[in-house]
């Protein structure tokens, strides 16, 4: 490109300078870093609603002045929906795979960019734009459908779900492509000498992740234009009104979204894997086995959906044979938490930040993986089904895992991303906030839900009062913690001591170029010898 | 069985109303203690591992174990053992669950936005209140009129989506005296935690005495048919009747003869004519500062000695 001829930096950030050198780079790691402002300003959006919905719940309505934050059902019900929407699409979704797949895994293989740049920086505006096409209707026409968009409320609510059920379409279309972007990369782009089984196991997470994009989100896609006609022409495939069946839907929406779970959780898993070892510098427990347990899940993942069903009205047998898969997962996931348990045997464990959050991750994965198989049992998730064990389960899951690894990737690779260390002891304090905030918030709901209190509930009976309040208290220390991780960041890259090339002595190849990487990553093309974790 | 019970009394289940209950808050307490188990182990493991193996000097010498497949092999093979174990219990109470007792009392259940509508098999009709008799198989027939609602007791540990179009139904034989919530738990919109229900479990004479009466009820004077009927298709949730409390839509409370303003400007004497109006064609005169559509149609759910009736009752409101 002509624009690019005066160009002399001698790293990624100032390669080129001006907005518009970002907005049409073709470089994974600006592009990473692209997403990474969009997904932190969604998950701020999506976090003041979190706190506004916990807010109302503090108290019953039936208390003056208290408990009546969001003025009403239908209001509350739409904070509730871009919650939940913004959340899952926008936020923790993409999170990983966009923001630290995009900037490591070229780096991790040894490679110059992704196979795709200009294909990679595309999926980057289908994110933009479908966001924006969602967030479009927050200011003339919300939608209050949840964000499972479950039919015939959905056709029947008076409002703007085509246009919501376009964004996600969108979105949707910027995962396929970042997913076939990496497939493609890890096949044809990896470094001489790099075979699949010295690939660093983030990799082999963001490979699994990649496949379950490309075969599962088009489904969404199909299910979400077929409610779009039906919401405009009235085709009659899911409204009983007009000869549709409303369960269809549910069948085509979770066979999408319960493989979009582990979506969010498998890159999660393999960033996990790195910190784990690296912090103990000691090889990773079971190379294998936690590589081909991804696989073994996203495979899985397919064929469970309809434990999300179990009171909906599906047959028995289809309930039995659902359940029985289900349990099939928690194999390969109890397979991984043992490996990484075993890393630690006889290593040498520092605390830093990074591992606080990889520890944190598996305190709270545990408490998330265990409720998990209470679920897949049939006649306890008759009970539990839509309550608020449900909620507390999976935010233990995503929050717990996918959002704790989120951020101990982050300030594991800052330094590399930047070039500067972040305020150690401010990451901590971050962390404590966080972690214990979490809990205080997320684990009355599992006693919520065991006494019966529904989800989705604007309102509440007076026994439910006092474990609300908890919850509620617990939302405002996990805001004081992410403001102290925040004020970290912002800090660290303004003003923070210049970082080396591997400030945590690490073996894989991220590691093996200055810091922040130049424009092409290696200055010289990098040949592996051994696997990517040979601590001695 | 007495540590299940422990572990149960531990888990913040509500009361155990029937024998399904207790068979499920048994496999909870067993999933309960052995998932407490699993995290001591494996948290636990990791606390005393970070603790034991933390970093003493900047280049400690760390052990090289890259796998040990009798490890992984034990692993994999307990947890999966537990798991199908589970597995197989949770079928065998399930299907005591979903296999309907022959000879069981019906009531069908009809979930609308946003209320219950019970009705017995003499006709008899209630709104948010299923009050059945100890001791005695009850099914539940339940769908829906509008969209999917469910149809959850936890008490009793049952739980049922009712769907608009076709029957689905659970069952369930009371074991204790009493009153029980019943939530909706399939979100429905506006008033989705507003749609609670009394389950009562009374004895048997209680109970025949109970739709003696509710035949009884048909013989009333027609503006107690007419408030009857208010509260059976859940009129209230949207109309206050005893205040000019504005819900979602205007109150009715001394609205009989007075001129209303339309939202086209439009004035409208509110009589006979206009509520039979809005009760069967709602979006036709708009009171003025209301949406559009919020109301649905009655047209073909009321005949006309119920129309009659809703008037009566919706003009004495003074």
């Amino acid at each position: 490109m002509a624009t690019k001829s005066a160009h002399h930096g001698d790293n990624y950030i100032n390669f080129e300078k001006g907005l518009w050198s970002w907005l049409t780079t073709v470089d994974h790691k600006r592009i990473g870093l692209m997403y990474m402002i969009s997904v932190m300003f969604f998950f701020f959006v999506g976090g003041v609603m979190a706190l506004l919905l916990r807010l109302e719940l503090f108290a019953p309505n039936a208390t003056a002045n208290v408990g009546q934050v969001l003025k009403n059902g239908d209001v509350y019900n739409q904070v509730l929906t871009y919650h939940g929407a913004i959340m899952v699409f926008m936020v923790i979704v993409p999170g990983i795979p966009a923001i630290l797949g995009n900037f490591f895994l070229p780096l991790h293989l040894g490679a110059k960019d992704v196979a795709f740049p200009k294909i990679n920086l595309l999926s980057w505006y289908c994110f933009m734009a479908g966001a924006a096409l969602a967030i479009l209707t927050f200011f003339f026409n919300k939608i209050d459908t949840g964000w499972t968009f479950y039919t015939p409320y959905s056709i029947r609510t008076g409002t703007a779900t085509v246009l919501m059920v376009l964004g996600a379409f969108v979105m949707g279309m910027s995962s396929v492509l970042t997913g076939l972007n990496f497939i493609v990369t890890v096949h044809k782009l990896r470094a001489p000498g790099m075979t699949m089984h010295r690939m660093p196991l983030f990799v082999w997470a963001l490979y699994s992740t990649a496949i379950l994009q490309m075969l599962a989100t088009p489904v969404l896609a199909i299910t979400l234009l077929l409610l779009a006609a039906e919401k405009l022409f009235g085709v009659g495939i899911f409204d009983p009104a007009l000869g549709g069946d409303p369960v269809l839907f549910q069948h085509f929406f979770w066979f999408y979204s319960h493989p979009a779970v582990y979506i969010m959780i498998i890159p999660a898993m393999g960033v996990v894997s790195e910190l784990i070892t690296t912090f103990s510098r000691k090889v990773i427990f079971g190379y294998t086995a936690i590589a081909y347990s991804s696989l073994g899940i996203a495979a899985v993942s397919f064929f469970v959906w309809g434990h999300h069903m179990f009171v909906s009205g599906q047959s028995e047998t289809a309930g039995i044979l659902f359940s029985f898969i289900t349990m099939l997962v928690g194999v390969p996931t109890a397979i991984k938490m043992f490996n990484w348990v075993a890393t630690l045997y006889k290593g040498s464990i520092s605390f830093d930040s990074p591992m606080l959050f990889a520890l944190g991750f598996l305190f709270l994965f545990a408490i998330g993986g265990v409720t998990g198989i209470m679920l897949a049992t049939l006649p306890i998730d008759v009970h539990f089904h839509d309550t608020y064990f449900v909620v507390a389960h999976f935010h233990y899951v995503m929050v717990g895992g996918t959002l704790m690894a989120l951020m101990g990737g982050f300030y594991y690779w800052f330094p590399k991303m930047f070039g500067k260390m972040f305020n150690e002891n401010l990451a901590r304090l971050s962390f404590v906030f966080i972690f214990i905030g979490f809990n205080v918030t997320f684990f009355p709901q599992f006693i919520l839900g065991a006494m019966g209190m529904p989800r989705r509930y604007f309102d509440y009976i007076p026994a439910y009062e006092t474990l609300n309040k908890v919850s509620t208290v617990g939302s405002w220390l996990i805001l004081t913690g992410f403001l102290f991780g925040l004020y970290a960041i912002v800090q660290g890259i303004r003003k923070g001591p210049k970082a080396s090339m591997n400030p945590w002595n690490s073996k894989t190849l991220e590691w093996q170029t200055s810091s922040p990487p130049p424009h092409d990553n290696f200055a010289v093309e990098p040949i592996v010898t051994a696997g990517p974790y040979e601590y001695r | 069985m007495m540590w299940f019970n422990i572990a149960k009394a531990q888990s913040f289940m509500p009361t155990q109303g029937t024998e399904i209950a207790k068979q499920v808050d048994n496999l909870y307490g067993f999933l309960l203690i052995t998932s407490f188990i699993a995290c001591v182990l494996v948290i636990g493991g990791m606390i005393y591992f970070v603790w034991k193996y933390r970093r003493k000097t900047p280049n400690d010498k760390t052990a090289y174990i890259s796998h040990n497949t009798f490890l992984e092999f034990l692993w994999s093979f307990i947890p999966l053992v537990i798991f199908l174990a589970v597995f197989v219990w949770g079928w065998y109470i399930y299907h005591n669950m979903r296999a309907m007792p022959k000879n069981a009392l019906e009531i069908n259940v009809l979930g609308k936005q946003w209320a219950w509508e019970v009705e017995y098999k003499n006709g008899y009709k209630t709104v948010n209140e299923v009050v059945v008799p100890i001791g005695q198989d009850v099914k539940i027939l339940l769908t829906s009129s509008d969209v999917i609602h469910s149809f959850f007791v936890p008490s009793f540990r049952i739980k049922q989506d009712a769907v608009p179009g076709r029957y689905t139904a659970l069952w369930f034989r009371a074991e204790k005296l009493g009153d029980f919530h019943i939530f909706c738990t399939e979100y429905c919109g506006t008033s989705h935690s507003g749609m609670i229900g009394k389950l009562k479990v009374v004895s048997r004479e209680d109970f025949d005495r109970y739709l003696e009466q509710g035949q009884e009820e048909r013989n009333l004077p027609l503006a107690k048919k007419g408030e009857k009927l208010f509260a059976v298709k859940a009129c209230a949730s949207c109309h206050s009747v005893d205040s000019p409390a504005v819900k979602v839509g205007p109150s009715l409370f001394q609205k009989f003869g007075h001129e209303e303003e339309m939202d086209n400007g439009e004035k409208l004497k509110f009589d006979e004519n206009y509520i039979r109006e809005s009760i069967l064609e709602p979006n036709k005169h708009i009171v003025k500062g209301f949406p559009k559509g919020v109301m649905p149609t009655f047209q073909g759910q009321l005949n006309e000695n119920e129309l009659s009736a809703l008037v009566e009752y919706i003009k004495e409101l003074k």
